[in-house]
């Protein structure tokens, strides 16, 4: 598995990270790179093995259902950089 | 995903084309809002209408180094609305990111399920007039909601509100079963009536506690699958059934005229009765989906679903039957009196002990059309299930005709009281006297000699005599007595 030019500028437009195309070239050599790397997992014959989801054997801590948060609305806005009435201002966004 | 065509096609779903017939194709992604105390992975509110982020915890707002707990009751209502759908529940399932940025998405990733969800495969019965048609569910899972964003409030800005952030919701994915409007609206219909017995969602689509997006192709009758496209957020019955039959006719036209269908994401307008195409949903349609690392695979065991399948309550299919077979009602009776749970406990209250078809009857099209009419539910009822009971035990046992029956309905549902002692204490018991009837009979034959000259040709005319003693009797005279009194006095 390689990636060209084009799936760089996809991944980079996806992810909202802004590249010139004079960096295209050097993204797309060092991800190759690191996919080559991680192809050589593949030869590894997995066949039957569950995939690991922890390294210690623990069980999804769970919550009760009761209210225990919240109620701060001037704190979840503070670091906005425009609020009113507590809520959060952005750019217009609707079709 | 290989679809299976698990209907047969019908001619009377089929839509008329310039070219020869069409056959519509539905499958829904409903979006159901867990009912719980807090949301899916944070301890803050899940009530609605709170000012703005006050419903918010850092959790919620993706503060750096926050880390999502699940709540244990979500996990419960999921299965419960497995076993509801009579569904495959998944012991193991887990959690996975889909990605995407929209200012009402903190995180820039919602937690949902992508390959193993909660929930497999299921179905819903639904009742088509005589038929009962299934639809298969292919999958149930639990993921968060996203904020709100408001548009009209400022010129050029966008107002945030993260009060939804993070509450859970059930995707719950239909199979492309449905071939109508008709039975897509019914489907969501019955799909609301399953969860709200459950007490899992509570169905709100004015809320916005439930939505629909309606996935709808077009194809020759029995033919191959056409391209499909998604009408996202519909937040009504009706407007699913509007932008189904606009958006089939679309496709169609573009078909007939030799075009092609893009797959491709449409907003439904209410106002204009249109589905317009989302442009800018298209790009975000590659959501890189992994599993989540903070969460572990969510897992329990046989003991935990099988608590849970004895806490169920009896679920609208099965109280339909039950109704038929114990209160002997129709089929049609026992749909209409299972839309509600609250609604099939009253009536279970008025009909026990009692004749149950004339108990439905009552329900139906006396108490629930004025339950309508005031726009009131069964719990605002101001005449209990007793009193409406005791009514139809007045008209069953004869003490009262059905029309003084309607009366009687009236003066209970404006002054309370017991149905019986109404009767009593306003003289409106049907007189079944056959003397006192008759005496009024002669009167009024005595009185009208001219009209008895006209029944003898015109036997139809009884009908004149028998408002006559109605009215005279002040309409308490059993109007079958009275008929068979007439007939023999005036030789007809």
């Amino acid at each position: 598995m390689s990636v060209d030019a084009a799936t760089v500028k996809k991944i980079a437009r996806l992810a909202r990270i802004r590249i010139t195309d004079d960096e295209v070239a050097g993204y797309e050599s060092e991800l190759n790179a690191m996919l080559g790397f991680v192809e050589q997992l593949n030869e590894v014959d997995v066949d039957g093995v569950e995939p690991m989801t922890s390294v210690t054997p623990m069980v999804l801590r769970r919550r009760e259902d009761v209210v225990t948060d919240g109620g701060y609305p001037e704190k979840i806005v503070a670091n906005a950089p425009l609020s009113e009435d507590n809520f959060f201002m952005v750019p217009k966004v609707v079709e | 995903m290989t679809i299976i065509d698990t209907r047969t096609p019908h001619r009377k779903s089929f839509i008329a084309g310039a070219t020869g017939d069409w056959e519509i194709i539905i499958g829904m992604e409903v979006h159901a809002q867990v009912t719980s105390e807090s949301k899916l992975f944070s301890g803050s509110s899940t009530e609605f209408g709170r000012p703005a982020n006050s419903n918010v915890s850092f959790v919620d707002a993706a503060m750096p180094g926050m880390l999502p707990v699940i709540n244990e009751e979500c996990v419960r209502q999921a299965v419960r609305t497995g076993l509801g759908l009579k569904a495959q529940i998944n012991k193991r399932s887990i959690f996975d990111r889909k990605n995407y940025f929209y200012p009402d998405l903190p995180q820039g990733y919602q937690i949902s399920q992508y390959l193993d969800p909660i929930v497999g495969e299921g179905r819903v019965l639904l009742d088509m007039g005589e038929e009962t048609i299934e639809i298969g569910i292919e999958r149930l899972h639990l993921e968060q909601d996203a904020g709100k964003s408001i548009h009209d409030q400022h010129p050029n800005m966008s107002f945030v509100d993260l009060n939804r952030s993070g509450v859970a919701l059930m995707e719950i994915v239909s199979k492309p079963d449905l071939r109508s409007a008709d039975e897509a609206k019914a489907y969501l219909s019955k799909l609301r009536t399953i969860l709200r017995y459950l007490g899992t969602c509570d169905g709100n689509m004015e809320q916005g506690s439930m939505r629909a997006d309606v996935n709808v192709s077009v194809r020759r009758p029995g033919g191959a699958f056409g391209t499909r496209c998604e009408i996202k957020n519909v937040n009504s019955v009706r407007f699913a059934g509007q932008a189904i039959e606009y958006e089939a006719r679309r496709q169609i036209d573009i078909l007939e005229d030799g075009g092609t269908i893009d797959q491709e994401t449409r907003l439904f307008d209410p106002k204009l009765g249109e589905t317009r195409s989302m442009r800018s949903k298209e790009e975000a349609h590659d959501y890189r989906y992994f599993p989540d690392p903070d969460l572990l695979p969510l897992e329990f065991d046989d003991a935990f679903i099988a608590k849970l399948a004895e806490g169920l309550p009896e679920l609208p299919d099965e109280k339909k039957a039950r109704f038929i077979a114990e209160y002997g009602v129709t089929a049609y009776d026992a749909m209409v009196l299972t839309l509600d749970r609250a609604g099939a406990d009253f009536y279970e209250a008025m009909a026990k002990g009692r004749d149950g078809k004339l108990a439905a009857n009552w329900f139906i099209n006396e108490f629930s059309a004025r339950l309508n009419k005031e726009g009131m539910d069964v719990t605002q009822s101001p005449v209990s299930a007793e009193q409406l009971g005791g009514i139809v035990d007045l008209i069953g046992k004869g003490d009262i005709s059905g029309k003084i029956g309607k009366d009687l309905f009236e003066i209970v549902w404006a002054e309370g009281g017991d149905p019986a002692e109404i009767v009593e204490a306003r003289g409106m018991k049907q007189v079944t006297d056959l003397g006192a009837i008759e005496t009024v009979v002669d009167e009024i034959i005595a009185a009208n000699p001219d009209q008895v000259a006209k029944v003898k040709d015109k036997p139809s005319m009884i009908g004149w005599f028998v408002g006559q003693v109605m009215k005279a009797s002040g309409g308490k005279a059993n109007p079958q007595a009275v008929n068979e009194i007439l007939k023999s006095k005036l030789g007809i």
